[in-house]
């Protein structure tokens, strides 16, 4: 007989037995070991995605700080290089100006001088002619000159016309004052009566006439009445010599004051 | 020349005896008990550990995957009962290298308590999972007509289970004692590793075939019918395996 049934039964018993035994010493220890290792790896993995996330946001985070120190560097740069610009700009007008300010600081003092000068050439000139004149005039000045001069002056008060006369009349019946004759050297009695005949031939009404001598006046003689004036002097023309000196003088600052005005406009 | 080690009796007393099948079987439990808690004792949770650990590791996850394969949802449940049959034939196959040892499941008396085991067991884990009325209801579908066939079909197979271990078994250590008197050089060598082979295919056959069964009771006829057609393909190639 092949089969001993003890034996089965003792093989069936043993058989459970080592279920048991190897429950107990081999599933549950290593089916426990590898649940815990497979728990252990899913736990570190699941910290490395946490560390990973937190990795990539502090990496957004990072870029994000980056990309504003760049705008923020980028507007300041902006900025410093309009305020740069705007500084430079500033002072150029600034120098510009103030090298104008110099230019025609310098054209004014210039042309101040150059009118200085000329008036100073101009008084020097007129002085000079008057002196000379003036030193030729009393060196040939004599009787028959002096002589000739009342004539000149009684022929210029004869020459009155008639409105001239009007004026000179009313003006000496308005004043009541007396009629005043100067004349750069003493009038003989002679020719005072001579004056004060033609003015009595002039003027109807009898006036007051009183002579004064006044070198001044340059070998002439002057009548004054009432704020009228008749007179004729050497005087008189060295004045218009001046005045057409001065009037030159000025004619030549002015032509020279438009180039230099145009100067100015180029620069 | 024994054809089982049953014949082989060291103390006897009335019908208790102790021959060397249960002897040897024994130290295969020793062995594996004391293997067992000797390197599960310092398990490393760590990412490195050790050979043996490895080694057991790959062995108890491979039955997982197996039994998974074969259809068992949760196959933690099962593997108590399905690894220590697997383990329990591949260690004793694999003893045959000592010189001396004779396979316990050379036994037609250790292969029988296994496929009774297995008889006992598939109707439990049945009940378990489906209930009483669940389980013995499947004996009766598609209609009652099958019951006796399906009957038949239990004890058969149990039959064959017990049967087809036994002759690989005791076959492969008889051709090695035969021609260890015919030559006593190279030849048995290489029939002790050709029975090696055997022996683990039929490890794997027996604890297969244990779990298809197993499978099929636990998930019923009607609600996997994928593995009531499996069931019987897997048992005709595992036949014809044994067989060939």
């Amino acid at each position: 007989m092949l089969i001993d049934w003890f034996t089965v039964v003792a093989q069936a018993i043993n058989f459970l037995i080592l279920v048991w035994l190897l429950k107990r010493f081999l599933y549950q220890p290593i089916l426990d070991a590898i649940d815990a290792r497979e728990q252990r790896i899913a736990q570190t993995l699941a910290e490395a995605d946490a560390k990973k996330a937190a990795a990539r946001l502090e990496r957004d985070e990072f870029e994000r700080k980056n990309r504003e120190l760049d705008e923020q560097r980028q507007s300041m740069v902006s900025r410093m290089q309009d305020e740069v610009s705007g500084l430079r700009q500033k002072l150029l007008d600034d120098a510009q100006s103030a090298a104008e300010r110099l230019q025609t600081k310098w054209h004014v003092n210039l042309q101040r001088q150059q009118q200085r000068l000329g008036e100073g050439i101009s008084r020097r000139v007129q002085d000079e002619v008057f002196s000379i004149t003036r030193k030729t005039i009393l060196d040939l000045a004599d009787d028959d000159l002096e002589a000739s001069i009342i004539n000149v002056f009684i022929g210029r008060l004869r020459q009155l016309d008639g409105e001239a006369l009007a004026n000179f009349v009313q003006a000496l019946t308005a004043a009541e004052a007396a009629v005043r004759i100067r004349s750069a050297f003493e009038l003989t009695d002679e020719q005072q009566t001579a004056i004060r005949q033609v003015l009595r031939e002039i003027f109807p009404a009898d006036a007051a006439v009183r002579f004064d001598c006044e070198p001044e006046l340059i070998a002439g003689i002057e009548l004054t009445a009432g704020g009228r004036r008749v007179a004729w002097s050497i005087e008189d023309y060295l004045k218009t010599l001046k005045d057409s000196l001065g009037d030159l003088v000025r004619e030549q600052d002015s032509s020279q004051g438009t180039p230099t005005a145009e100067s100015e406009s180029l620069a | 020349m024994q054809l089982s080690p049953d014949e082989q009796v060291f103390w006897q007393y009335g019908f208790i005896k102790l021959n060397a099948t249960i002897v040897y079987t024994w130290g295969l439990m020793l062995v594996m008990a004391l293997g067992s808690r000797f390197i599960t004792r310092q398990l490393s949770t760590e990412h490195t550990r050790s050979r043996w650990q490895n080694l057991l590791e790959i062995i108890v996850t491979g039955i997982v995957k197996q039994m998974k394969e074969v259809g068992l949802s949760e196959p933690q449940r099962y593997l108590g009962f399905l690894g220590t049959l697997f383990l329990f034939i591949a260690v004793a196959s694999l003893f045959t290298i000592f010189p001396g040892y004779q396979p316990p499941t050379g036994s037609l008396s250790t292969t029988a308590a296994l496929a009774l085991c297995v008889l006992v067991a598939v109707p439990l884990f049945g009940i378990q999972e489906q209930g009483v009325a669940g389980y013995l209801g499947s004996y009766i579908k598609p209609t009652i007509l099958m019951l006796p066939f399906n009957l038949m079909s239990e004890v058969s197979r149990t039959l064959a289970l017990a049967i087809r271990l036994f002759g690989n078994m005791m076959s492969g250590a008889m051709i090695v004692g035969i021609l260890l008197a015919i030559t006593p050089f190279v030849f048995p060598v290489v029939m002790t590793l050709l029975g090696l082979l055997t022996g683990m295919v039929q490890a794997y056959i027996f604890s297969i075939l244990a779990a298809v069964y197993i499978a099929a009771a636990t998930q019923g006829h009607q609600a996997n019918p994928d593995l009531a057609t499996n069931a019987p393909k897997a048992h005709s190639q595992t036949n014809g395996i044994s067989h060939g």
